[in-house]
């Protein structure tokens, strides 16, 4: 069904299959499923953050701790499986327990201060950068066996492309997302917080506790990234993931949710991953432009994307009131 | 002071007063209920019993008491003391979601609902039946259509609520409040932007309602529907309980002199001096001028040194008057204009520039800007009409506030002090120094002196007298009649979103208004 609510991830869809429409048709080698396949592999992580962020930017919200924490996790998980020869899979699971918690306190101090998610999240950026440098200063490599085993887990598709860990977790991620947002009371209470607090609050819905689950359910997301980070490059570097918090809002808002709230789908977060990774496919496939061709076209993107839901929130504002 | 306030307001008719009787256990039994806020006393001992299956009308001006009261029956606000009971036994929400499930369901004037989710999502938020953990979608769109059919909406549940009315919203509301087995519902002002195709629907599920036993508060400023739909009406006023009367058995003019606190019989009809001395040239003239679901349509002229008063109810229209003749709220038909100028279409920057000035009734909300000094808050509009590009000197700046200092007897230290420190009589003598500097030809003021101390008071009405002798036309809307009948020329009397009745001249009485709003 047609209506104003899902016209943006409508939109979205559109721009992805004109955009990979456009690829297939220009280049030979789109045509292979090895593309696809690289596209859910190498942009999974940013995918997984964005998922993520839809929860905080649905609620009316914002997270900027994301890209610190991706790094953050990365070095946390290379120092305790190099330097205490912990098994990786305790070594995650620290790891995102940590995640969480960070996301948490910092949903408490939004929620219970009444302070902006904004100035919160920015001191939780600085913070956990911070924090990772205070690990490690330099790019180590994370070498065990397990973690290069879940590296090479492949089910094969037809012609050259296959599904690696890395994507299957993506997508086990984006399933989980999609039910917590659209089939359980939590989920509906961040759309409710986003379309108006004040409301929400008077219908009943437990507004602190869901604010401080938000922040926390971000947390989660960013550390799975940030492990999926540190499977996908081998390697940790407080350096890491600079400027993925911006990438990841990016995607949120090229995907169709409304920047101020209540409105979008976890869905359309993982097409406004996959429009930004098609793109740089498209400039790599070129071969003469250069990749800060990427910026350009997201930045376009990102500016048609407010432009049109503004346009869509005038033009229901219109009908109802005639 | 008080003994005076008292004995100034006292009805002279208690003996009509009759407390509706209490044959069965009421259901809800409201005891001694008191409640403050910093020093004002905003409920002072209030009682009332409402039976199951009445609808009761909560009445009162501006500060009665009725918002405070439906907080505290809904535990918004904690309350000072007193007790309520609902069928029987002691409640105390702690808020409102708390209420909800012990049996009280509000539904406010505007909807508190989530504009951005569907109709079926709003129904059932917080009340989702689940299979394996997971929201059924399915059951909730049996539920939607199930409580939806209860207040008897055709629509569809899917869709996105502000893509509906604020009728069908509305509506929509009542039914989430129904979903909750609830034994009271306090509709609060639901029918302020309703039409009269919509009220009926809303009356006939009141009837219905009614008829299965519920108890129902119904707060409205407008009397037709107190008249049509209620069985009883408690009346609030400084919050204080006036008293609880049969609706049958009281009639209009008693209804209004016990929310104003006057009785007609205790006004000498006064008669001041209401003639104008000059000749009469049409100032602003409005023509068939109105807005739906805002105001109907009405005429009216201001001539040059003329004061038209506006008199009304709380919520009558006075302020929709106002807005609708300033152009601040466009109408959507009639016309307006001002001297020889159109301003139907006109935008306000226009307006001004012609010789209009408008105060607002919020004056903390729309009149000033609290952290600007008192010199930049009174540059405001003569900066604006004559554009950013050519701005006033600083030089000439202080010299019209220095003289409109001097002249309004504005109490401020220095000019550069920030308005918001100042007291309200002087905030509202800025406002005024800000639209007398553009020299209006003429000035709308709405609510003039509300909150503000007695020599302020004084000093601003001597300010209206002055400016209708040196010419300029002015537009007063007021809740005091006293204060209106000393210096309008004509009345016009407000009520439910229309003109009544212009009063002129000799005929221009506290009673005759009181009259005419209880007719």
């Amino acid at each position: 069904m047609i209506n104003e609510r899902n016209l943006p991830i409508l939109a979205t869809l559109l721009v992805f299959i004109m955009l990979y429409g456009f690829g297939m048709y220009q280049y030979q080698g789109f045509r292979d499923t090895l593309v696809f396949s690289n596209l859910l592999t190498d942009n999974a992580f940013l995918i997984i953050t964005a998922i993520g962020m839809t929860f905080v930017i649905l609620s009316g919200g914002i997270d900027l701790s994301v890209g610190s924490m991706i790094a953050f996790i990365g070095v946390l998980m290379a120092y305790l499986i190099s330097n205490t020869g912990m098994h990786p899979l305790f070594a995650i699971g620290i790891a995102l327990v940590v995640g969480v918690a960070f996301g948490a306190a910092m949903g408490v101090i939004i929620a219970f201060f009444e302070i902006q998610a904004f100035i919160v999240t920015l001191a939780g950026m600085f913070l956990f950068r911070g924090l990772a440098y205070l690990i490690n200063l330099d790019a180590v490599p994370i070498d065990h066996p397990f973690i290069a085993g879940l590296y090479d887990i492949y089910v094969p598709l037809p012609g050259r492309g296959g599904l690696t860990f890395i994507a299957m977790a993506m997508l086990v991620l984006l399933a989980l997302g999609i039910l917590i947002a659209r089939r359980t009371r939590f989920g509906m209470s961040v759309y409710a917080l986003g379309g108006d607090s004040h409301s929400a609050a008077l219908l009943g819905v437990p507004v602190k506790k869901t604010i401080i689950k938000i922040y926390a359910l971000s947390g989660f997301y960013s550390a799975m990234s940030g492990v999926i980070f540190a499977i996908y490059t081998g390697s940790a570097y407080p350096l890491a993931a600079v400027g993925v918090e911006l990438d990841a809002i990016a995607a949120v808002v090229i995907g169709g949710t409304l920047l101020t709230g209540g409105v979008g789908y976890v869905f359309g977060t993982f097409l406004g991953g996959m429009i930004q990774g098609i793109i740089q496919t498209l400039i790599t496939f070129d071969g003469s432009l250069n990749s800060w061709w990427t910026k350009l076209a997201v930045g376009g993107l990102l500016l048609f994307f407010i432009l049109l839901q503004k346009g869509i929130v005038v033009w229901v504002k219109k009908r109802s009131a005639s | 002071m008080s003994h005076l306030v008292k004995e100034n307001v006292q009805v002279k008719d208690t003996l009509i007063v009759e407390e509706v009787q209490s044959a069965v256990r009421p259901l809800l039994e409201i005891k001694n209920l008191s409640k403050s806020f910093t020093g004002v006393q905003a409920l002072n001992d209030v009682s009332l019993q409402i039976q199951q299956g009445e609808i009761r009308a909560l009445l009162g001006e501006n500060g009665a008491g009725k918002s405070t009261l439906i907080k505290v029956l809904t535990g918004v606000y904690p309350r000072d003391g007193g007790e309520i009971l609902l069928d029987g036994s002691l409640i105390n929400a702690s808020d409102s979601g708390h209420a909800q499930r012990l049996g009280i369901s509000t539904v406010y004037q505007e909807v508190n609902l989530i504009p951005t989710m569907s109709v079926m999502e709003n129904l059932t938020l917080q009340h989702q039946e689940k299979t394996f953990g997971l929201i059924s979608w399915k059951k909730a769109e049996i539920r939607a259509r199930e409580l939806l059919a209860q207040v008897g909406l055709e629509i569809d549940p899917l869709r996105q609520l502000d893509t509906y009315s604020i009728a069908i919203q509305q509506l929509v509301a009542i039914a989430r409040a129904l979903s909750t087995q609830a034994k009271m519902l306090i509709l609060d002002e639901p029918t302020a932007s309703l039409d009269s195709d919509e009220i009926k629907q809303l009356f006939d599920l009141m009837e219905r309602l009614k008829s299965e036993g519920l108890g129902i508060i119904f707060v409205t400023h407008f009397l037709d529907q107190v008249y049509s739909i209620t069985d009883s009406i408690t009346v609030l006023r400084n919050g204080e309980c006036i008293g609880t009367f049969k609706t049958a058995e009281l009639t209009r003019s008693d209804l209004v002199s016990h929310m104003v606190g006057k009785s007609l019989e205790d006004l000498a009809p006064t008669a001041h001096d209401h003639s104008i001395k000059r000749e009469r040239t049409e100032l602003l003239q409005l023509n068939n001028v109105g807005k739906q679901r805002y105001l109907q349509p009405l005429d009216l002229s201001i001539a040059a040194g003329e004061i038209v008063g506006v008199a009304g109810l709380l919520g009558s229209g006075r302020t929709e008057l106002c807005e609708l003749a300033y152009g601040s709220v466009k109408p959507d038909q009639g016309e307006v204009t001002l001297g020889k100028h159109s301003l139907t279409k006109s935008s306000l920057r226009r307006a001004i520039q012609v010789g209009m000035g408008y105060c607002p009734e919020d004056r903390k909300q729309d009149g000033i800007v609290a952290e600007l000094s008192v010199r930049e808050n009174m540059i405001l509009a003569l900066q604006a009409s004559k554009g950013w590009w050519s701005p006033i000197s600083m030089a000439e700046q202080q010299n019209l506030v220095e003289e409109m200092i001097h002249r309004l007897a504005i109490k401020t230290p220095d000019m550069d002090k920030p308005i918001g420190e100042l007291s309200g009589g002087n905030q509202q003598k800025v406002i005024l120094a800000r639209w007398l500097i553009t020299h209006p030809a003429l000035l709308i003021l709405d609510e003039p002196t509300r909150g503000i101390d007695i020599g302020a008071h004084h000093e601003i009405i001597q300010i209206i007298k002055e400016l209708c002798e040196q010419g300029m036309g002015l537009l007063v809307a007021s809740s005091e009649l006293e204060e209106l009948v000393m210096f309008a020329h004509r009345v016009v009397v407000m009520k439910d979103h229309h003109k009544v009745s212009e009063l002129h001249g000799d005929e221009v009485s506290e009673q005759a208004i009181l009259r005419t709003i209880a007719s």
